[in-house]
């Protein structure tokens, strides 16, 4: 379950007379529920999704993931080591891809895994199946930087859903992708929504919400509208 | 993937073998490294001659005896005293050799007759009073007191080794510092990915203090390889040494390794750490 009451968001390093950045975020997104993250470019999606894996801490107010109440002073509520556990079963995929550049494809849809502290024994029939249905699994060995956007994207993918998260955010994870992919990607969080995951997912396509009708957040003005499906 | 690989990626995820190569940290350790391990050789070798003159200095005294002494008589004489283990005259032949640079070689300028002393405990001033009464116009001249002074001047010696040897830790540890901010520099979104995935503050500091440690390490070793060979050089050319070679301070010098990559290590801790406590 996440949870988010009067939680308000100030860029780290902006005067307290600054305005909040989202602010008065109060909704409850259910255990498995699948949800749409909708608004405007600027409106705060990615902020809001940061908050939701435990990126950002809230300027005010609380924000309940798993049960782990994260509020914006760290001495108080959760321990860091408590936090970092949380994470491990948060996994996102993000806008910009944040591959490491450094590692094969592989290794990076491995490095959940790795975190996790899964035997390397272990690891590889599970991203050897990821890559394969990413259709990457010929490309597992190459540098993040020859792959195509496209391709970035879903190692991306790949390695947001490699562990079997409890909670999946995905931001625009269709921005790269054809329409054959995007379909192929909803079916996956579809059935990783199906498989108990609570999942989230920012986009400006009006054409995946419309396939797959579920509750939606809708940003403006930096508050958010939970609308029930 | 093979297991080679697989197994090299999980020891270093965020790549520090490349973010932080060998080159100019280990090389810096390294230089810090020899001139510690000079600085500790030479407050080795300092402590042991204040040592050895204290000691030496402290048990030997001369007797000037007056014009005309009998010496082979003084000499008996002085060797019965308390305090004195043994009495020996000094090599007339000697002493004219010793003052050749000074006096040439004209026999016209009498010497005194000197007597050496080897002394068993004795308080100096009862003995002076002891020796003049033994051998009537006799002086006692003790060793103690400028070989003190000398020794007070390896001391300091070895003082000032130790203070470099603190300088050269606070400079290591300084190029440690910057070393871990340029490893961090170099792989911020790499440690932000990680550390957004769940990876303890701990875990992400602990890759950094080990690849720091292991490179403070190397560098050092080569350091005080480095110095071994002037070290040895040097202490072959001091006289009068034991095995006719300066002893080098081999438990020390092999203790700067470890402790270059202990401070390696501490240090890298201490800037991650604080840097990921900045973190959410």
């Amino acid at each position: 379950m996440l949870r988010f009451t009067d939680v308000g968001l100030r860029y780290e390093g902006a005067a307290l007379s600054a305005p909040e950045v989202l602010c008065d975020l109060d909704f409850t997104l259910a255990q498995g529920s699948f949800t749409w993250l909708l608004g405007p470019s600027g409106a705060g999606k990615s902020s809001l999704l940061r908050l939701m894996g435990l990126a950002l801490r809230p300027s005010r107010g609380e924000v309940e993931v798993l049960g782990l109440r994260v509020g914006p002073n760290p001495s108080r509520m959760a321990r860091r080591g408590a936090i970092a556990s949380m994470r491990r079963r948060i996994a996102t995929v993000y806008q910009d891809f944040r591959l490491l550049p450094y590692l094969s494809v592989a290794d990076n849809v491995a490095l959940p895994l790795r975190l996790a502290g899964r035997a390397e024994a272990s690891l590889l029939p599970d991203v050897a199946e990821m890559l394969a249905w990413v259709g990457l699994d010929h490309r597992h060995a190459d540098r993040p930087a020859t792959l195509s956007g496209g391709e970035q994207q879903r190692a991306a993918i790949a390695r947001a859903v490699v562990g079997r998260p409890d909670v999946l955010l995905a931001d625009e994870p269709t921005g790269n992708l054809d329409a054959g992919q995007a379909r192929r990607l909803l079916a996956l969080l579809i059935e990783m929504h199906r498989l108990g995951t609570t999942v989230v997912v920012a986009t400006h396509s009006e054409d995946l919400p419309a396939r797959f009708p579920a509750a939606a957040l809708v940003l403006g003005g930096g508050r958010a509208r939970h609308v029930q499906g | 993937m093979s297991r080679a690989d697989q197994s090299r990626r999980a020891r270093d995820p965020l790549g520090l073998a490349r973010a932080l190569p060998f080159g100019l940290l280990p090389a810096l350790v390294g230089a810090m490294a020899l001139l510690a391990a000079l600085a500790l050789a030479g407050a080795s070798a300092a402590a042991g001659f204040a040592e050895g003159w204290r000691s030496a200095a402290s048990d030997t005294a001369t007797v000037i005896l007056p014009r005309g002494a009998d010496v082979p008589d003084a000499v008996a004489q002085l060797g019965q005293l308390p305090g004195i283990a043994a009495a020996q005259a000094a090599d007339p032949a000697a002493l004219a050799r010793l003052l050749r640079p000074w006096l040439g070689d004209d026999g016209g300028i009498a010497l005194p007759s000197l007597v050496d002393l080897r002394l068993s405990g004795a308080d100096v001033p009862d003995l002076a009073a002891r020796v003049g009464a033994a051998v009537p116009g006799a002086v006692l001249e003790p060793h103690g007191p400028w070989a003190g002074q000398i020794a007070n001047l390896a001391q300091a010696v070895r003082v000032v080794a130790l203070a470099v040897l603190m300088l050269v830790a606070v400079v290591a540890a300084a190029v440690v510092a910057v070393g871990a901010g340029a490893g961090l520099a170099a792989r911020r979104d790499a440690v932000l990915l990680l550390h957004e995935w769940g990876a303890r503050d701990g875990e992400i500091a602990g890759r950094f203090a080990r690849r720091l440690a292991f490179l403070a390490g190397v560098g050092a070793t080569a350091g005080v390889i480095v110095a071994l060979p002037p070290l040895l050089f040097v202490g072959q050319l001091v006289p009068g040494t034991q095995g006719g070679m300066l002893p080098l301070p081999w438990v020390s010098l092999a203790m700067v390794p470890l402790l270059a990559a202990a401070l390696g290590w501490a240090v890298a801790q201490a800037v991650l750490r604080r840097w990921l406590r900045r973190r959410p």
